[in-house]
């Protein structure tokens, strides 16, 4: 038992744990991944939606564990990262706090560091990207500051590896002395008051793990947690009058009826000290920056939106284009690989259900693996390169009008391609509601994968010269249709305050090929992962729908009519027969027919009703279950225009306009409804988004079917 | 009264007030929009949705309904 625990929990006398914190965009990743050498171990806790990394390596005698806690500005909680980071600083078990910095832009980074420096922790500041301020003349007196401060200070640069070794040394040694009493110093009012409450609690000795010092503070800047702590205690009757009194003299100093508004502006005061001492900038003449110049074309009022626009073009140029070349090879791979497999099993219900229904299936999720490595690294890029918030910054306007949020733009065209990805994607939307209403539309965007049923009913129907612009307007349609739905959602379900939308622009950086590459690795793998072992499942559960329960007696005496037949066109006929009764009376049979009535007023037939079923496992699914149900064979495709000309036959003009509407707005496939729900955080999102898109699936199928009654 | 939002483009003003709730207050004070500070207007997006501005050396991105709950002065 107690060896279990040693190797689960590895606290032991030289380890030392630290935890990484700094704001958005001060190069926290990219220190991580130079600080540790060879031996990287990257893990991802399991978040809700936010991912913390986890990064172990060796120095000296130390095992180092260093925790990449999420960027955040402030402690507030704010975003879904601001609350990750906050709640591990103050719950977690951690030694050490490393605060990255921005080296050139120091006075916004303090900000944090100075709420750092009130939790009674052990912290070194690390000043990244010294070899930025370098170019832009910009000095910091690293020992001074540690003078002024009270903590130590390392000059690094995550880019150049500069300073990483001086670091991991001033973390050991800050490890193996006392903690620091860091020197944060107020204004003259707010020094009294604080001295005030400290007099009280020494005066009672009041015991906490926190300094005196520090509980004042927390409890004059409203912090919630020491409240709690000491709402409990005895002293907490004389300590309410003392600090309502403090409070109101701080305020009235501030001449703000807000603490934490007034505390900020102390902070602030102090860090505009602080860097008055230890910065020196060169003073340099106001030329405009790379950064600025290059603003100055991408997020232009006139071109800004057609830059934007093409550079998304292109991206899915390369994703389906690029992609497609290897996905031949995957698919012959598994065709091949289950050939291989199957001739090695004996028994033939095992052999189908490994070769037809896991391999199969896994086969499909793995065939999508090049587009999504190509598209992960384009979004990477975007998000790198600091190019995705001035999307954010141009499309807002738009997005806003529908409810949605600037940044909702890249999932939905995400959706376009594959909805997995898209939802995965939705992260970048920092706010709950905002992200929750995105995934809720992402699903009206077409992907690719009901193309082919598109492909189909429009063949059937149209005109081939007709067929690709009524594919235009199958897609276009879906996209607006999400929009009205977004508007609609946003008035009732999302109904609320509209959240704000401040945002940081970061600068342009050119991006590290490793830092991309290692988000690129860990999210294929993940999907790999998560969407392969579920979807081995679901494919097991349809296949086994569909093959069971078998009926001998049907099967033997088409057998023996197979037999009997003696050209091969009426042998295949008979099988096509077999094939279609066996799956008349399957459970998926079963349940078609059993469902037929709520599908009637659509104009579905049962073999409709069962297609769109077995396509909430796979929308690819819907046209090979369509081909065996119109008795031609399970592998037909959507060239096949005898498939074609059934449809066109069996399938009023109606029926099939309902019919690919439903396609259109109905749940995505199954692997993707499991991605949504892990995305959305709960599993009833799940049945919230399978009651909206069933609903409106089936509204617009009905008004649409009746309409194309009344028209033709 | 004048607001961020009445501002021109490459126009510098002072911070007098935050009129905004305590949630998105904190959130400007956050990213250094606080009183006193100096800001100066970038950019603004089509129809003026939303605008781009320079705190200290930070870029930053608003929307123009929280544009206007930022009181300033020209300086």
């Amino acid at each position: 038992m107690k060896q279990v625990e040693a190797k689960s929990c590895p606290i032991i006398a030289n380890h030392i744990k630290v935890a990484l914190v700094g704001q958005p965009n001060v190069g926290k990743s990219m220190l991580i991944n130079s600080v540790s050498n060879a031996h990287l171990h990257v893990g991802n806790f399991s978040g809700v939606t936010v991912d913390k990394t986890e990064v172990l390596f060796d120095y000296k005698e130390y095992h180092f564990t260093v925790v990449d806690l999420p960027g955040t500005y402030a402690f507030t909680d704010y975003t879904i990262e601001e609350r990750v980071t906050h709640e591990y600083l103050c719950a977690e078990n951690y030694d050490i706090i490393i605060n990255v910095v921005d080296s050139t832009n120091l006075e916004k980074n303090l900000q944090l560091t100075s709420e750092l420096l009130t939790m009674s922790k052990k912290v070194v500041i690390a000043l990244n990207m010294s070899d930025e301020a370098k170019k832009e003349n910009i000095e910091i007196d690293a020992t001074y500051m540690e003078e002024l401060i009270g903590v130590p200070c390392v000059k690094v640069s995550a880019a150049t590896k500069e300073g990483i070794e001086d670091l991991i040394e001033a973390v050991t040694l800050k490890h193996e002395s006392e903690k620091n009493k860091p020197k944060l110093i107020f204004s003259e009012p707010v020094e009294e008051e604080i001295s005030q409450i400290v007099w009280y609690l020494d005066k009672h000795k009041f015991k906490a793990e926190n300094s005196h010092r520090n509980i004042a503070i927390n409890l004059l800047k409203g912090n919630k947690k020491t409240y709690a702590k000491l709402h409990d205690e005895p002293i907490w009757v004389e300590l309410q009058p003392i600090l309502i009194e403090a409070s109101r003299h701080i305020e009235l100093h501030h001449d703000s009826d807000d603490i934490k508004e007034a505390f900020a502006e102390e902070y602030a005061s102090f860090n505009r000290g602080i860097v008055a001492e230890v910065v020196k900038q060169k003073h340099q003449q106001e030329k405009k920056t790379v950064t600025e110049k290059i603003d100055s074309i991408l997020i232009h009022p006139v071109l800004g939106i057609p830059i934007f626009l093409f550079f998304m073009w292109s991206l899915f140029q390369l994703t389906f284009e690029i992609g497609a070349i290897p996905m031949d090879y995957i698919d012959m791979f598994f065709s091949w690989f289950g050939d291989t497999i199957g001739s090695t099993i004996a028994n033939d219900d095992i052999r189908s259900l490994i070769v037809d229904g896991i391999i199969a299936g896994v086969g499909a999720v793995v065939l999508f693996v090049p587009n999504i490595i190509i598209l992960f690294i384009g979004i990477a890029l975007l998000e790198s390169t600091g190019y995705m918030s001035r999307v954010a910054f141009l499309l807002d306007g738009f997005f806003h009008k529908f409810g949605l949020h600037g940044q909702s733009f890249i999932p939905l065209v995400t959706g376009f391609g594959c909805s997995i990805p898209a939802y995965m994607s939705a992260r970048i939307l920092k706010n709950d509601r905002d992200r929750l209403l995105t995934l809720f539309i992402i699903g009206f965007m077409s992907c690719g994968a009901r193309l082919p049923v598109y492909v189909l009913f429009a063949g059937a129907f149209f005109s081939p010269e007709m067929a690709g612009n009524i594919l235009f307007v199958i897609y276009i349609s879906g996209a607006m249709l999400g929009l009205i739905a977004a508007k609609v959602l946003k008035l009732t379900a999302f109904k609320g305050v509209d959240e704000p939308f401040v945002m940081e622009m970061p600068k342009y950086r050119l991006p590290s090929v490793k830092l991309i590459w290692h988000t690129v690795l860990t999210k294929t793998m993940m999907y790999l992962k998560k969407a392969g072992t579920f979807i081995a499942a679901a494919s097991m559960l349809v296949w086994f729908l569909s093959n069971y329960p078998h009926n001998l007696a049907l099967e033997e005496s088409y057998a023996s009519k197979i037999e009997v037949a003696v050209d091969t066109s009426t042998k295949e006929d008979l099988k096509f027969e077999l094939d279609e009764l066996l799956l008349e009376q399957s459970y998926l049979g079963t349940i078609g027919k059993f469902s037929e009535p709520l599908f009637a007023p659509l104009g579905f037939d049962w073999k409709m009703s069962v297609a769109l079923q077995t396509g909430l496992a796979a929308k690819e699914v819907v046209v090979s279950t369509l081909g065996v149900l119109y008795s031609l064979g399970g592998d037909v495709d959507e060239e096949n225009n005898s498939l074609m000309g059934a449809i066109s036959q069996n399938i009023s003009f109606a029926s099939a306009i309902a019919f690919i509407v439903v396609i259109m707005i109905y749940l995505p496939c199954l692997a993707a409804s499991v991605v949504f729900t892990r995305e959305a955080g709960h599993i009833k999102y799940f049945f919230y988004l399978f009651a909206f898109t069933s609903i409106v699936a089936y509204v617009m199928a009905f008004i649409a079917y009746n309409v194309t009654l009344f028209l033709t | 009264m004048q607001t961020l939002l009445d501002c021109h483009k490459a126009c510098k003003v002072k911070v007098i007030k935050l009129n905004a709730k305590t949630d998105l207050k904190q959130r400007l004070i956050s990213f250094g929009i606080m009183k006193e500070a100096t800001i100066e207007v970038l950019e603004h997006a089509p129809a003026k949705s939303t605008i781009e501005v320079k705190v200290g050396k930070m870029r930053i991105a608003l929307r123009a309904q929280e544009a206007k709950l930022i009181e300033v002065e020209k300086i």
